[in-house]
């Protein structure tokens, strides 16, 4: 047993020091972001604390450069195309799952063929359509492209379809229409993979960066991506660290403070649907 | 039994359609005449002819050229090591019962937050300017080493900040995926395992690894073409004037083209795009043909 | 409201697409089903019962032939416009409400001028629930519920809009042993009750038997013959229906009708008139037999089996179509198990004639 004992400890080690790599670019964002401008590019060798903690940078962030834009129109973004896109997803989950159609099963596979096409793909001509039809720099141009996931779709259509097709004719009996049935019962009783989506979805759009910065050079119009870009570029007239860690911790900040809600729901949600890449 | 709806099946079908042939499709048959459109000018939008000179013209193209280094030394470091030690992580995860949820939650972290936003703070740690050497200099300064410019240093140097951030980025996932295809272990198999009296090393390699091989090669197919793909990863550590850092990728080199200080090149653009999209598909193609020669085998 | 099926026929595409001849599930159907009375729809597994089911309630529509309800041709109409409540087997409760809001669904699909006040819709199903007796658990979801709750919610959910006719798909097989015979008592006196035409489709005739008013049985999509239980019992119109009614089955022998005698094998057991001499398949229901010295049907025994109440023989015979057959006869009268043959008389009124081609009934009179 003392052979077991060795290894317990091995792995405690090993976790522990994983955990630590993972928590402390956290820490030290914390840190930095609540150390004194002057005391920060004093330290030549960095302290691992602070003993006059303040938070003239996170004013700064807000003041100096427009973080609260960047961020505001990123929670716009994030909540239009969410919701935009979890509508169109659940309009045609149910067509596959529920109506019958001349040529659906064709139109289907169509479909999951699409999931193989990479984004890196049809990314330039996308950015060609917006830009010829005026839309660079709006919140439709930063949306449009972003409302489809044929990945979800699927996942959802697969999911409506393990309801029991009696409960439909049960329905049918109760006199209930087909888009009735759709968002009194199919909706319902599928929300946890609705839900998975969704959280699946506002990641993605609050991580977003590589369309929002093609079609979008007017800092009106950034996301907190190209906007945090844009601070370390071009941000407080000189480089000031501190000030874009505020940044970085309020930028972060919702999505942890998600996460640890909805913990369980998120991780669940990732394992049965999310990829990062 | 299903409704019979042609019309109304085509109209909840509608918004879905509409995007996606105008969002995927379209723009799928366009890239490719794109790529084989010869001199096309933004501006004016006009081109000579057809041709592959633009394909020639990227395989050429040095930056191109250092970008295909760049990704391929990427893929083939952190795939194989982020998976590796996502399961070392992975199997201490599954032994343990104390503290079992709190590490997970930890170590799920990365996942939600933004790269963009993270890869500053490691930008901090790990570069040396004139008035500090930087966190991670001061740790190898105290352990005897030479200090180096992570950020702005040797090419060794960005690279292996690049590997740590990007390992760093896709762990949370394939911890994820690994801890719960551990726990799918039926515990029939090790309850059998143990009244055998079967080693810990041989119960993992005859039956833990076996049982969770499909995951582990999604993990890997999935992790290729991430990192095939990566970009903001590299954005994030080193700005965007990836080619001035010399630490651009494949998606970095189709961006610039198509857009920034030197795009306006879709052309271009598409034939990178292409090459990027064969490389990955023979990839993917190769690992499915390598497992399921293997399961073959097994079988 | 009476039920009435004229030629109803329906036919499916083959499962398999190659194959372009159809399935018929049912076939020319024509009955008429009395108003306010209970009726079990009975056969086997896959005959089309619950085909037929959904052609009364219009979940399917039918390729030819009409459905009646009272005077009024109800074949076009959907099945929200049929008035029609229908449980199912699997009770298909929306698993995300509660058994109030369940109760309550189908009368908030009503629209225009039967839409009725939120507050009459609740006093409505907590009164249908009442008659279900289910009151007591209408707040918690269908899972929290046993089956016998469902199954008491979902027909709660079939009689909220005091429907014409009420349909139940196999209304039992869900539930133990215990609680069906509990349900199926159920099931009469909500119907009594309410008084509202019933048709219940089963495939175990001791749940149709026990409390339907009429009992219908069908084979492969064809009907077979409809009356009161017992009538149809003890008065098979077809081979197909003496041998699926009754447990144990009824004994088939081959045998024939020869000058005026019923023979199987080497034995003339009874006296027979009315019918020429031919080929005739006969059946014997279990009970139909006596032991007795001078029995006139010699027989192999292969064993008894004591039942308390009854004995159970297990008996062969050259002409019977199985191997052995079984004889059921009061306990004092049975032979001794020792014994290797066993003398049998037969009850005339429980033996029955059919045509060996069509298995339809000859009638005749038999005696002893």
């Amino acid at each position: 047993m003392k052979e077991n004992k060795i290894l317990k400890t091995l792995t405690y080690i090993m976790l522990s020091v994983w955990g630590l790599m993972v928590l402390f670019p956290f820490y030290w964002m914390i840190l930095t972001s609540i150390k004194d401008y002057g005391a920060y590019n004093a330290e030549r060798i960095p302290k691992f604390f602070t003993l006059s903690p303040t938070l003239e940078n996170y004013v700064q962030a807000f003041t100096e450069v427009p973080l609260a834009r960047y961020f505001a129109n990123t929670v716009v973004f994030t909540l239009i195309t969410t919701f935009i896109m979890v509508a169109v997803t659940v309009l045609a989950a149910f067509a596959f799952s529920r109506l019958n159609f001349k040529g659906k099963n064709l139109l289907f596979t169509g479909f999951l063929a699409l999931m193989m096409i990479p984004n890196e793909l049809v990314i330039i001509t996308n950015f060609q359509t917006i830009t010829g039809w005026g839309l660079r720099n709006t919140f439709a141009g930063l949306i449009l492209p972003s409302i489809t996931s044929v990945f979800y779709i699927y996942l959802l259509k697969e999911n409506f379809e393990q309801i029991p097709d009696t409960l439909y004719s049960a329905a049918k009996v109760d006199g209930c229409t087909d888009f009735h049935y759709l968002t009194h019962v199919m909706i319902p009783i599928c929300k946890p993979t609705i839900v998975t989506i969704i959280i699946l979805k506002v990641i993605e759009c609050w991580n977003s960066y590589v369309w929002p910065r093609l079609i979008t050079d007017n800092s009106l119009y950034f996301l907190v991506s190209n906007g945090i870009q844009e601070i370390r570029e071009n941000g407080f007239g000189r480089e000031n660290i501190p000030a874009m860690m505020a940044a970085v911790v309020v930028i972060s900040l919702p999505l942890i403070v998600l996460f640890l809600i909805f913990r369980k729901k998120i991780m669940e949600g990732v394992s049965r649907g999310g990829t990062k890449g | 039994m299903l409704s019979k709806n042609n019309g109304k099946a085509w109209l909840y079908l509608l918004p879905a359609l509409v995007l996606l042939v105008m969002f995927m499709v379209y723009p799928l048959i366009d890239v490719f005449i794109y790529s084989f459109e010869e001199g096309f000018n933004s501006a004016s939008q006009v081109f000579f002819g057809y041709g592959s000179y633009n394909y020639s013209y990227v395989l050429h193209d040095p930056y191109f050229l250092q970008a295909v280094k760049n990704t391929f030394i990427i893929v083939i470091i952190t795939v194989p090591l982020s998976t590796g030690f996502a399961l070392l992580i992975s199997l201490g995860l599954s032994s343990i019962k104390k503290l079992q949820e709190m590490f997970q939650t930890i170590f799920f972290l990365p996942y939600v937050t933004n790269t963009l936003a993270v890869g500053l703070v490691f930008m901090i740690l790990f570069r040396k300017t004139a008035y500090t050497d930087g966190l991670v200099n001061l740790l190898i300064a105290s352990f005897g080493g030479e200090t180096v410019d992570f950020i702005q240093g040797p090419y060794w140097a960005k690279m292996f900040v690049m590997c740590f951030y990007t390992i760093w980025v896709v762990m949370p996932f394939k911890v994820l995926i690994l801890t719960s295809a551990l726990a799918s272990v039926p515990q029939e198999y090790y309850n059998a395992a143990k009244i055998d009296g079967t080693s810990k090393w041989r119960t993992f390699t005859k039956i833990t690894l076996p049982y969770i091989s499909p995951m582990i090669l999604y993990l890997v197919i999935t992790g290729f073409i991430g990192a095939f793909k990566a970009y903001s990863d590299e954005v994030a550590l080193f700005g965007t004037d990836l080619n001035g850092a010399g630490m651009n990728t494949i998606v970095g080199y189709v961006y610039d083209m198509l857009y920034g200080n030197s795009g306006g090149f879709p052309s271009y653009a598409s034939a990178a795009a292409i090459i990027l999209f064969a490389i990955v598909l023979t990839i993917t193609v190769i690992n499915l043909l390598v497992s399921g020669k293997e399961n073959a085998g097994i079988n | 409201m009476k039920v009435l099926l004229s030629h109803l026929t329906k036919r499916f595409p083959n499962i398999n697409k190659k194959i372009k001849t159809e399935v018929t599930a049912v076939s020319d159907f024509d009955i008429e089903i009395p108003d306010g009375k209970l009726i079990g729809l009975l056969g086997p597994s896959g005959c089309g019962k619950s085909t037929l089911l959904n052609l009364i309630s219009g979940l399917e529509q039918p390729s030819e032939g009409k459905v009646f309800f009272g005077d009024e041709d109800v074949t076009e109409l959907p099945p929200e416009k049929r008035g029609i409540g229908l449980v199912f087997q699997n009770y298909a409760l929306y698993p995300h409400l509660t058994a109030l809001q369940n109760i309550m669904f189908p009368l908030e699909n009503l629209k225009g001028d039967s839409k009725m006040a939120k507050e009459d819709i609740k006093a409505k199903a907590i009164e249908t629930a009442k008659l279900v007796q289910i009151e007591d658990y209408l707040d918690r979801k269908p899972s929290e519920l046993s089956g016998g709750q469902q199954q008491r919610v979902a027909i709660a959910r079939a009689l909220v809009k005091t429907p014409n006719v009420l349909l139940l798909d196999e209304p039992l097989s869900n539930l133990d042993a215990r609680l069906r015979l509990q349900t199926r008592e159920e099931i009469k006196r909500i119907q009594q009750e309410t008084g509202v035409t019933t048709i219940f489709v089963t495939h175990d005739q001791d749940e149709a038997m026990s409390i339907s008013d009429y009992i219908v049985v069908m084979k492969a999509g064809v009907f077979q013959q409809m009356g009161k239980p017992q009538d149809v019992y003890d008065d098979p119109d077809k081979l197909f229906v003496a041998k699926f009614l009754g447990v144990p089955p009824v004994n088939v022998f081959k045998g024939r009708v020869q000058g005026g005698k019923l023979i199987l094998g080497d034995d003339a057991v009874l006296n027979v008139s009315g019918l020429d001499d031919r080929d005739v398949y006969v059946g014997i229901r279990p009970e139909g037999y006596l032991v007795e010295e001078d029995g006139l049907l010699h027989c192999g025994l292969n064993a008894v089996e004591v039942q308390g109440r009854d004995t159970s023989i297990i008996a062969t015979h050259p002409a019977a179509d199985e191997k052995s057959f079984r004889a059921i006869v009061i306990a004092e009268y049975a032979p001794d198990p020792k014994a290797d043959h066993v003398n049998l008389n037969i009850k005339p009124n429980k033996v029955y004639l059919f045509d060996t081609d069509t298995e339809e009934r000859l009638r005749c009179e038999l005696f002893r």
